[in-house]
Parts: C-alpha cells; structure tokens; sequence
C-alpha cells in the first residue's frame, strides 16, 4: 500500500533485484554493486496517492474537531427523539426504516447511539478529545522524554546512566497498567481530559526518551560533532546546532507513531469505563455504548462508527509516519 | 518431514545408468545469461559454447565482472527465473538440459553435478552441524539407511583428508577452520558421485598454503571418480599445471580457448598474455613493479561494438574498436581465439609498434620498456 | 478443574522464577552481571514502592474510599489491617513482606482476600497470554516464509499491505469485528465469558479463541514482516545456493536451512512483545469479560478497591520485569554462541 518502499519493508522492485544482486555484483563493478546492495535511492518523487488521502483525512479531522462548534452538525449531547432513546439497557429497538440507529436517518448521516445522540457529532466532538489527548501527550512526552533522551545520548557515561535508570524504571511497568493506575490517582482531581493527557503523556516520556536517545547516540558519533568540539564549540550549542536538527526528522516519524498510540490507548482507557465520563464525547465511548447492541446482535453500527475512526486515524497517521520516516531516513539506510 | 513428491532415489549400486558413455559430457552452445535490471540489460554471459568429456578438466579464467561465475551458475541451472533470460543449448549427457524446471534439474543436481563455492564460511549451512549437511545430500539422493549414511559421510571425511572425522561429524561450521571447511564443501559436494564437479573459486577465500592442498585433492579425487570438472578462477596459477583445456573469459565472452599447453607457450588473444604478464614471477627483484593491466572492464549493460577488451589492449587498432573479432580456429587444432591482431603474428607486432611509437599507455607497459615476446614468461609458468 | 488453572499459573511463575534465579545465579560471577542484579533490586523496589503509594496517592481517605458507607467505628479495624496508623515506610516495608509471602491484602467490597481471586486470574491471563503468542507465531511463520519466497509478487505486496493495516487495528476493534462476525452472526463461538480448561477443554478453546485471536492479529502482522524481512536476506547467501546445488526441494531449503538463521529477530520480538501483550490483554479481558488479572485491575479500580489495585499493579509489574530480567538473561547467555555464528557465517 505504500508507494514509497521503507527500507525495511523491502519492497517489490527491492527484492528483485534482491535476487539478482548476487550475480549481477559478479558481473557489475563495485560500484554498482554497492548502489544496488539493498536500497533504494531517494527518490525525490511527489507523494503517492495514499499519502494524500492520509493527509486529507487528518487535516479534515483536525479542522472538523477545531470547527466543531460552529458547524452544522447537532451538539454533541443533544438528544432526537427520532433516534429512539432505549428505555432500559437492554430493550429492542425496533429498525423500521430509519427511526432509529440506522444512518441516513432524517438528517443524521451517521445515525444515532442508545441514547439517542447523533452520532456524527459525538464523533467529531469525540474528535477534539482524542486529537487534543494524542497532540498533547505527545508533545509533552517529545519535550520531556526527547530532551532526556538528547542529553543521555549525548553527554553519556554517568549522566547517561542515570537517565537510562529512570527511563528504564518508568518502562517496568506495562504501559496500559501504569495508565489505569495514573487514572485512578488523578480521577477526580482534575477533568478528564486532563486525566488522560496526563496519564499517556507521562507513558511516552521513557519510549520517546529511549528512541532520541538512540538516535542522539548514533548522531553524536559523527566526525562532524568531533570536529565541532575541536573548534571550541560548547556542548549545548553543539547539541542544539548539530545533533539536533539530525535526530529530529526520525523523531517527527516516530511522534506521528506516537500519536496513534496514544490516540488507541485513550479509546482502549475510555471503553473500559473506568469512571471517566460517560457525557463527555469519545470514540471509545463511543464503542462502548453501542457494545450491547453489538453482543445481543441488534446492530454493530455504534461500535462500527467509533471503530472506524479511530482506525482510519491511525492507520492515516500510521502512514505518514512510513512516509515520512523513507523520506528521511533513507541517507542512514544507505550506509 | 513429509515428502509432498517422492523423490525418486537411485540405487546406491548403479551409478551409471545405461545412457551411452560415447560423445561429451557435457556440451554448451551459443549460450547466453542476461540479467534485466532497473538499469538496463545485463549481459553477463554473451555466445558462450564448449564441450566437455568425461574426465577431463576445463578452467575457466577471468577477472571479476568476466561472467565465469554466473556462466558456471547458468550451465548448472542455478539462477532465479525471475529477470534472467538464458540462451542456448546446454547438453548433459546428450540430454538437453538448459531448459529444464527446477524439478527436473533436482535429479540432476547433487547426483549428477555438483558444485564447490568460493567461500566455505558463507555456504555452508552456519546452524547445521556439518555431519547433517553431507548425509541430507546422501538420503535425499541415494536409497540407504541412516547408519549407513553416516558411514558414508564419515568415509567421506576421510577420503578428503580430514583428521578425526567422528567428532567433525558433529561439528558446526564455525568451529572449523578454512581449509577444513572448504573440505568439507568438497565432501559434500562428491558425496553422491556426481559426473561433473563445478568449482567456483574453490582456493579465493583460503591461505596460500592451504590452496595448493585444495587443489591437489581436488584433482585426486577427479581422477578417483573420473570426474569432469569446470575450475573458475581469476588465477592463472591454480589452472595452469591442473587442467586440460582453458577457456579465457572476457565481459562475458570467451576470448581464447585452448588445450593447457597450447595456451601457455602458443596465447593469440592480447589479454591472455596480459593476464600471464601480471602474474608476479619468483625471479623478479624486490621492488619490481607489478604488470598491470590499466582501465576495467567495460559495463556489461551496454557492451560496446567492437572488441571488448580494445580500450585496455596494447595492440588495439581502429578496426578492433569498431568490429567484435570472431572466435575462429587457429593453425593448432582445439584453439580457438577472437583477435584482429593476434600475439606472435606479423599484424600483431606492427600494431603493438605502431601505439607504442604513438605512445599510447597500455602499449607502454608498465615497466616503462617494449615488452618482449610472451614466450619468455610461459616458459616460466608452463 | 479450576485448580489445573490455577496450578498451571503457580508452576509458570515458579518456572520464570527459578529461571530467573538461575540466569543471576550464572550472572553473579561476571561483574556486568552484579550490575545488572543490582539494577534489578533497584527497579523492583521501586516498582513495587510506586504500587504500595498507589493506596495514599489516589484521592480521598484510604479506608473510606474503600468501605465509603461504613461508619468510622467499622473502619477502625481496617485501618489496622492496612497498617495506616503507622509511618509511611513502616507500612511500605509491612505491606513488601506480605506481598512477597502472598498476602495480597483485601478487597473491601468482598470482604474476601485478594489472594484467593488472583491465583486463577492469574491462570485465565496466563493462558490468554500464551494463546496469543502460540497462535501469532503459528499463523506468521508460514506467512512470513511464503511471502519472503515469493518476494516481490502479488501475494507478498497484498500480504505487506494487510499487514500494515492489521497493525493499525487496535485489538478491541479487531475483538469486536471478530465478535460481530463469528460470533453473533455466525454463532460458531461464544460472545463472552470463561470456561476452565478442566471443566470442558473444547468449550475451554471455544471461548479463548476469539480472544486469542484478537490479540495476536497485530503480533502477527509484526511478526510476519519481521520474519520476512530476515528471510530475505537469509535466502541470499551462499548456503542457500549450496542447498539448491544439492538438489533439495524448496519446501525443504525454505524450513529447513532457511528459516533457523532468520528466527533471530523474530523469537527476541516474541520475548520482547510480551509486555506489550499484557496492556493488550488487560483490555480484551474486559471486552470478553474473562477473569483474568486484567479484569480483576479494571474492577478493583472501578470500585476503588485500592489495596487490591496495589496488589494487582505490583504483581504484574513485578512478572513483568522479571520476565525481562530473564530474556535479558538468556540473551546473553545465548547471544555470544550466536553472534559468533552468525558473524562467522556473515
């Protein structure tokens, strides 16, 4: 599905001449042997069709969720009495044409919940939690996590040791564990937004952290850094101006990684319903309300719509994260 | 293991079916090796034929890009389908073969031919203990128990003049050393007796003292078995006291073939004796500069028109730059070379003359003098 | 019957122990070995302090989020029990001693001890746990051989693709699609809920295969490309040829000379993922609702039963880290031998 092959995806074209190279190197030159030993090169071409339709949806989700207020779709906890309200958990509903859950109903293009909501602006709504959770854990994990991991990659020896300590103490513990226990630290004490961003953000601190420093461990090798400290420059101008701006393009890859786990373990912690909010809007609310209708065989249709955009997010940022990471990474690949 | 197909396994006891002793062994026609890469075409291997008999002995003698390796891996079948496109006609024992499946090559391979490559460290299986690899040949191949092939194996060792063999058995490749390894290769290359051995480098990748031992086991055993063999080296030394015939190989063609001796006191083809010329010489003082030959051969993507070699030879001239020499036969019965000016010849002399008063650096040399006739140095080598 | 459950989990921790032990044992004699036993000591005690202080830093009065209608005369015996009038390390060094003799403390909702759920939670999430690897590895290995074989063509691009997206499919999305499709509509397995392998293995499998599944469809799009990419390579060497030149059959070439040398990476993933499994099963119990740990953390933490949350947070962090301890060790145990071979094949 990716038109630019990733290195390690060793893709088409790759592995035919995979299975040539071996002879042809007998027949070729060093010098193409070299070229065609297992990469291919950068090619500077535009972006393939999947990378826009990436793209577009998470440009189109971003503005969506940001517009979310001023546009045309109902509020998120308003109730239809068209889309009928169960009246107990486990009631039927009856699916005549378009009363009830079914999509394209009267107005609501994708429907309703159990209770009665639209579902379209519980996912756009949903939309602006998942995405202000994933940004912002993100960035925080990037900012506290990635700064560690540069100044242990770099400086290394003792500093080093002490930062991989902490970061590897923080990694004991499986991360969906670590989030439940943080939920339940700070429930209550602050919104629930804030909960979750809090939470995962302080779960991508020791990946993130461990990954920059790899990267900042590789980087720091180069003669260019040694030949920078020969002429006198200070470490923190150094690791600013020259490994820095190396280590970043990697790092751009794995946050977009990042993102789309983050945004899956805040639906995997919002479907458990572990006392965050039921009004508050999410995808894996989402799913978890429509769960029962799903079981009993009513309709998948809830559970379809919060799966389906929490997939296609991720699998759009999954995507770019691939894109991305050929675009820059193939000069490392290359040695 | 379950076996999808049975694999029909010969008797240990006939080794040569009724097909008829008479006629070549083995017999390549007009055959060529194209690679199709991204880049273009490859012409690896381009119009080559030879013929073979039982028992007798072939090298094969090029620098690296000279296609001998892939000529070896494509008269035995062993290239992937994928992007190669083989010509011609290959004839194993009067059967064609060069269109055959990998299925039917299976019944060949192993039984009837066989193979040795360059480096032992990398072809031989590093998480197999190398008892297992010799006897997986014999069971696939041959009808026998399993003790009994692990007596063959052991037996194999021997004859290839491995000490201990019990324990190597049992070994893993990387406990050996090259020279063991390399045997062990040769070991299970023969051990079901195949007619003709390809020997891809067999001596590249190990000591010098150790090569000469290679070699001489080698040729041991060929006589042993009345074996053919297909010897593949960029060294004129490993084929000089060791073959019958040679083949010379350049950018995918054979510029020169001709019986062992003929060759050496007789070579038509300028590159030959520049090959025989680079060879370093005990007689030599120290400090003597080595006889190299200047440029590299040419991509075989788009070969050139003329003579492939024209570019690097002393004796070049305008004709050789734009027409391809034929591979015709000389004077001496079994030589064959592809030359507008051959060395020894009256046109050859003129032509070397001519560049060097023009002062064109491959005529030069690169001892800076005219080089003498190329009889004084096979004197030396023969 | 449910005791086989709960045996199997004693003996699997009783294993991973003893492993563990004896990997350090071996361990102790080099220095870079003390260190490493050294840290670990270090990131249990830590772990396990973070898991003790879970009870004080959660919000409210420890003992009454816990029994929230009790009157204060009730909550004076559990006070004591949870040791809450004495200072904060003395209750950290008494709580660590019960902990590692198995006393897990309460659940104040139950008024049962801990211990007596735990030990056949323990067994449901092992095997879920264990299901899900086995059946990843099953369905990847061929995958990844086949695709690495067929390198290039339509199956190996379509194969890479599904892969890529199967990897972006959290697994409770994978569990409900499985849910919806095979069981609901189809009615081939059961929606939900947990049967012992001792009372009726097939309905036993009837009910862990849907879990399983979803849990290892991500594994196994990882573990496919990994094993693929690994195969590649391995079919360009020169052994490979050989095996050609001997005249074996692909099928042979491909399980048996190639496949060994490419497992590398693929088998020290499968280690690895464990942990990574552990957050996923947390979750696909609760979908499934089977009584696994996970579940048992999910509830205790909805009711705010927080010293059992202490208990299942140190315990499986504790497997967890141990877990690693012991790959870590293997590996280096293993790892010279191999990287000798390999660096002697390479």
């Amino acid at each position: 599905m990716p038109e630019q092959q990733p290195p390690e995806s060793a893709g088409t074209a790759l592995a035919d001449d995979l299975e040539t190279t071996g002879l042809v190197a007998d027949a070729f030159t060093v010098e193409v042997a070299g070229v065609t030993a297992g990469v291919q090169p950068a090619r500077k071409k535009r972006l393939g069709i999947g990378a826009w339709l990436a793209i577009v949806w998470l440009v189109g989700l971003i503005l969506a969720a940001v517009a979310a207020p001023i546009l045309p779709i109902a509020g998120a906890n308003e109730t239809f009495t068209s889309i009928q309200r169960a009246q107990a958990p486990f009631s039927t509903i009856t699916t005549t044409g378009g009363g009830t859950t079914t999509p394209f109903a009267e107005g609501h293009v994708l429907g309703g919940d159990r209770n009665g909501h639209d579902l379209l602006s519980r996912a756009i709504y949903g939309a602006r939690n998942s995405l202000i959770v994933g940004f912002g854990a993100i960035a925080f994990g990037i900012l506290v996590g990635g700064t560690l991991g540069l100044i242990g990659g770099y400086y290394r020896g003792r500093i080093d040791a002490v930062i991989v300590g902490f970061l590897d103490i923080m990694l004991a513990i499986p991360a969906l564990v670590l989030a439940l226990s943080l939920t339940a630290v700070l429930r209550g004490r602050v919104d629930d937004l804030w909960i979750l961003v809090i939470a995962l953000a302080i779960i991508s601190v020791p990946v993130l952290g461990r990954i920059t420093r790899a990267n900042t461990l590789v980087w720091s090798e180069r003669e260019f850094v040694t030949a920078a400290r020969a002429q006198g420059a200070k470490n923190w101008r150094i690791m600013t101006r020259e490994v820095l701006p190396n280590v970043l393009p990697a790092m751009f890859s794995i946050a977009l990684l990042g993102v789309a786990v983050v945004i899956s373990a805040e639906a995997a912690l919002r479907l458990l319903g572990i006392g965050l909010s039921i009004t508050d809007p999410s995808w894996g609310g989402i799913i978890n309300d429509g769960r029962d209708f799903l079981t009993q065989g009513i309709t998948a249709h809830v559970v379809f719509v919060g799966s389906a955009f929490i997939f296609l997010t991720i699998l759009a940022l999954n995507y770019l994260a691939d894109v991305v990471r050929a675009r820059f990474d193939v000069r490392e690949a290359a040695i | 293991m379950i076996r999808w197909r049975r694999h029909e396994r010969a008797d240990i006891t006939e080794r040569f079916p009724t097909e008829t002793l008479e006629g070549p062994l083995l017999e390549v026609t007009n055959v060529e090796t194209h690679f199709d890469t991204p880049r273009g075409v490859v012409h690896a291997v381009d119009d080559v034929s030879f013929s073979l008999d039982r028992g007798r002995t072939l090298g094969v003698v090029g620098e690296s890009g000279s296609g001998k390796t892939v000529l070896s891996r494509s008269v035995m079948g062993l290239l992937p389908t994928k992007h190669v496109i083989r010509k011609g006609s290959i004839k194993f024992e009067g059967r064609e073969i060069g269109s055959a499946s990998a299925n039917e090559m299976r019944h060949i391979w192993g039984s009837q031919m066989a193979m040795i490559f360059q480096d032992p460290m990398t072809s031989l299986n590093p998480v197999m203990k190398v008892g297992k690899q010799i006897t997986e040949s014999l069971l696939y191949h041959l009808d026998i128990s399993r003790t009994y092939a692990a007596e063959l194996a052991e037996a194999l060792l021997t004859s290839v003049g491995i000490p201990e063999p019990q324990r190597r058995l049992g070994e893993y490749p990387h406990q050996l050393s090259g020279g063991l390894r390399q045997r062990v290769m040769i070991a299970i290359a023969l051990a079901c007796g195949p007619k003709l051995l390809f020997a891809d480098e067999p001596t590249t990748a190990l000591d010098v003292t150790v090569q000469a031992q290679i070699l001489d086991l080698l040729q041991e055993q060929q006589r042993e078995r009345f074996m053919a063999m297909i010897l593949v080296t960029h060294d004129l030394g490993v084929v000089a006291g060791r073959t019958d015939e040679i083949a010379v190989m350049y950018a995918g063609k054979i510029v020169e073939k001709a019986p062992t001796s003929v060759l050496f006191r007789n070579m038509k083809m300028p590159y030959t004796e520049a090959l025989v010329r680079s060879i370093p010489k005990l007689s030599d003082k120290s400090h003597t500069r080595l006889n190299v030959i200047p440029g590299r051969p040419p991509p075989l993507i788009n070969p050139p028109v003329g003579c492939r070699f024209a570019p690097r030879c002393p004796y070049a001239q305008e004709k050789c730059v734009k027409e391809e020499p034929p591979l015709r036969e000389s004077d001496v019965p079994g030589h064959k070379f592809a030359c507008w000016f051959p060395v020894g010849t009256p046109e050859g002399r003129d032509a070397l003359e001519r560049n060097r008063a023009a002062g064109l650096p491959a005529a030069v040399g690169s001892d800076g003098a005219a080089t003498a006739s190329p009889n004084s140095s096979a004197a030396e080598v023969g | 019957m449910d005791a086989l459950a709960t045996l199997l989990g004693y003996l699997l921790i009783v294993v991973v122990v003893l492993g563990v032990l004896a990997v350090l044992a071996l361990a102790v004699g080099t220095r870079a070995g003390r260190r490493k036993l050294l840290q670990l000591v270090v990131v249990l005690l830590v772990v396990t302090f973070f898991s003790f202080s879970l009870l004080h830093l959660t919000p409210g009065d420890p003992a009454r989020t816990q029994k929230p209608f009790a009157t204060e005369e009730q909550l004076k015996p559990i006070r004591e029990e949870i040791g809450l009038n004495e200072p904060f390390l003395v209750q950290y060094k008494d709580w660590l001693f019960n902990f590692v003799q198995g006393d897990f403390g309460r659940d104040y909702s139950t008024n049962l001890p801990v211990q007596d759920s735990i030990g056949k939670q323990l067994g449901v999430s092992l095997q879920l746990i264990f299901y899900a690897q086995f059946l990843a590895l099953a369905l990847a290995i061929p995958l990844g051989i086949f695709a690495a074989y067929k390198a290039g063509t339509w199956f190996d691009k379509s194969a890479n693709s599904i892969a890529f997206g199967a990897i972006a499919i959290p697994p409770f999305v994978v569990a409900f699609v499985l849910i919806f499709y095979l069981a609901v509509q189809l009615g081939w397995f059961p929606t939900q809920q947990y049967v012992a392998f001792g009372t009726d293995p097939a309905e036993h499998f009837k009910h862990m295969f849907l879990p399983a599944l979803s849990l290892a469809v991500a594994q196994i799009a990882i573990y496919m490309r990994l094993l693929r990419s690994d195969m590649i390579q391995t079919l360009q060497e020169d052994f490979i040829t050989m095996a050609k030149a001997k005249g074996l059959t692909n099928r042979r070439i491909l399980w048996r000379h190639a496949l060994r040398p490419s497992s590398f990476t693929l088998l020290t993933a499968a280690a690895l993922n464990f942990g990574a499994l552990i957050g996923g099963a947390v979750v696909i119990e609760f979908v499934f609702q089977l009584p696994g740990m996970g579940l048992g953390l999910i509830q205790s933490v909805s009711t705010r039963q927080y010293t059992a949350v202490q208990a299942y947070v140190a315990l499986i962090a504790v497997a967890f880290v141990l877990f690693n301890a012991f790959v870590d060790g293997v590996y280096s145990v293993l790892d010279p031998r191999i990287r000798h071979a390999r660096a002697a094949a390479a």
